[in-house]
C-alpha cells in the first residue's frame, strides 16, 4: 500500500509495518492531505474515516503522534495513518475536506492536545468548556482534583 | 363453673401489672382530636405537607440514577412517603438529588437548575462522585456538589443501594418535618424517660424509706 501512496503522492510515506493484522503507514506531516485524498480517491477506496487520534509523548521530538484509521465499505478493509504534529507549534492539516466526518475528531484532538488543524472550518473546543485554560490531555497538563488524604492507609 | 356476674353489676377489671402500658403515648394532637379538637401552628401544618409530599427535580448525571429509578419502582416503592413524583420542570420540584458526578462542564447546569427552583428547596447529594468526587479524583470533575450548591443530606454509596437513597429521603423528611423542632416520637420517647426516671426515683425513696423503718426498728429493739 505504501508504493501505492508513494506513486501518487512521492516521499509522503516514512514507514509502514504492520502489527497483529493491523497496518500502520507513517507519513510526513506535510503530506497527510494529499495521502488521505489519494487513499479515498484511488483504489484502495478509503471511503470512510473511523476515527482521529492523538497521543502525547514529551520525550519525543514530533511529540503528539496523530493516527487516522480508515476504512474502506467498499473492500472491508482497514489501515492507519500515522503523523507526527510537532512539539513547539503542533499544525499539520485538516482532512475535513476529504472526509467531512473528521471535523468534530479533529476538534476534540485540538480540544484534549492542542494540535492545530489548518483549513478546519470551525476549529474551536468540543468537551471542554469554550473557556477552559489548557488542553487537559497533554502530559505537563496537572492532573487535577484534590489531594487524596489517608494514602498512607492504603 | 364460669362466674357469670348478674346483670347491672358493676365492672370490676384488674389493675395493669405494667402501668407504662396505660401511658398514653399518642401525640398531643391527637388527643385533642379525640376531644374533637385540633389545634397546632401553620409553620408545623406546612411542615407536615412538605413532608408528606417531596417532589424532585427529574435529572440524573451517571450510574447513581439508575439506583435513584429503584427507589421508585414497586419492590421499594418511593411513593409511600409521598416522594415519587418527580417532575420535569425545577420549578415545581422542591427536591434535587444530585445523582451521580458532576462534571466541570454540567455544574453551572446544575446550579442554574438550583437557582429556578422555588424555596423552599432541599439537596440530596446522593453517591461518593456528588459528595467528593469519588474516584474521579481529576480535572473535570468538581470534587463534591456541595462546592456549588448547599447539600442537606449526604447519601454514601458507589452508587448507593435504593435503600441508602430511602434513607436519605427518610432522613430529610425529618429535617423538614419537624422544622428544627424536636418530632413528636422523640417527644414520647422523653415523656416515657421522664417517667421511669421519677418511677425510679420513687422506688429508691421507698426503698430509703423501708430502710430508715428498719433502722429505726432495730435501733428501737434494742435495750436502752
Amino acid at each position: 500500500m505504501s508504493a501505492q501512496i508513494n506513486a501518487l503522492v512521492p516521499g509522503a510515506v516514512v514507514e509502514e509495518h504492520e502489527a497483529l493484522g493491523e497496518l500502520t503507514i507513517e507519513v510526513t506531516a506535510d503530506r497527510i492531505l494529499e495521502a488521505c485524498r489519494a487513499l479515498k480517491d484511488g483504489p484502495t477506496q478509503f471511503s470512510r474515516l473511523s476515527g482521529v487520534t492523538c497521543a502525547d509523548f514529551p520525550d519525543q521530538p514530533g511529540r503528539f503522534r496523530l493516527a487516522y484509521h480508515l476504512h474502506s465499505i467498499q473492500t472491508g478493509s482497514r489501515a492507519r495513518l500515522r503523523v507526527w504534529a510537532g512539539g513547539l507549534d503542533p499544525e499539520v492539516d485538516s482532512v475535513t475536506s476529504v472526509w467531512a466526518g473528521a471535523d468534530w475528531q479533529e476538534r476534540e484532538v485540538f480540544d484534549q492536545f492542542g494540535v492545530r488543524f489548518k483549513g478546519h472550518p470551525d476549529l474551536c473546543r468540543i468537551l471542554n468548556p469554550l473557556d477552559w485554560d489548557g488542553h487537559p490531555l497533554r502530559r505537563d497538563y496537572p492532573i487535577g482534583g484534590e489531594d487524596v488524604q489517608f494514602t498512607d492507609a492504603v | 363453673m364460669a362466674l357469670i356476674p348478674p346483670p347491672g353489676a358493676p365492672v370490676r377489671r384488674s389493675g395493669r401489672t405494667d402501668d407504662t402500658i396505660d401511658w398514653d403515648l399518642r401525640d398531643p394532637e391527637a388527643l385533642e382530636a379525640a376531644h374533637g379538637i385540633l389545634t397546632t401552628t401553620v409553620e408545623k401544618a406546612i411542615a407536615w405537607a412538605q413532608t408528606s409530599a417531596i417532589w424532585p427535580a427529574t435529572f440524573g448525571l451517571a450510574c447513581c440514577s439508575i439506583e435513584m429509578m429503584h427507589t421508585l419502582s414497586p419492590r421499594l416503592d418511593m411513593g409511600r412517603f409521598g416522594a415519587e413524583y418527580f417532575r420535569g420542570t425545577p420549578r415545581q420540584a422542591d427536591l434535587m438529588i444530585v445523582a451521580g458526578r458532576l462534571t466541570q462542564k454540567m455544574a453551572p447546569v446544575v446550579r442554574h437548575i438550583y437557582d429556578q427552583m422555588l424555596e423552599p428547596k432541599w439537596v440530596i447529594s446522593m453517591g461518593a462522585c456528588a459528595s467528593t468526587g469519588g474516584v474521579f479524583n481529576n480535572y473535570a470533575v468538581v470534587q463534591g456538589c456541595d462546592k456549588i450548591i448547599p447539600v442537606d443530606v449526604y447519601v454514601p454509596g458507589c452508587p448507593p443501594r435504593p435503600e441508602g437513597l430511602m434513607e436519605g429521603i427518610d432522613v430529610l423528611r425529618k429535617k423538614i418535618g419537624f422544622n428544627g423542632q424536636t418530632p413528636s416520637s422523640e417527644l414520647i420517647a422523653e415523656r416515657r424517660r421522664e417517667r421511669e426516671a421519677f418511677m425510679a426515683a420513687a422506688a429508691a425513696a421507698e426503698a430509703a424509706a423501708a430502710a430508715e423503718a428498719a433502722a429505726e426498728q432495730a435501733k428501737g429493739g434494742q435495750p436502752n
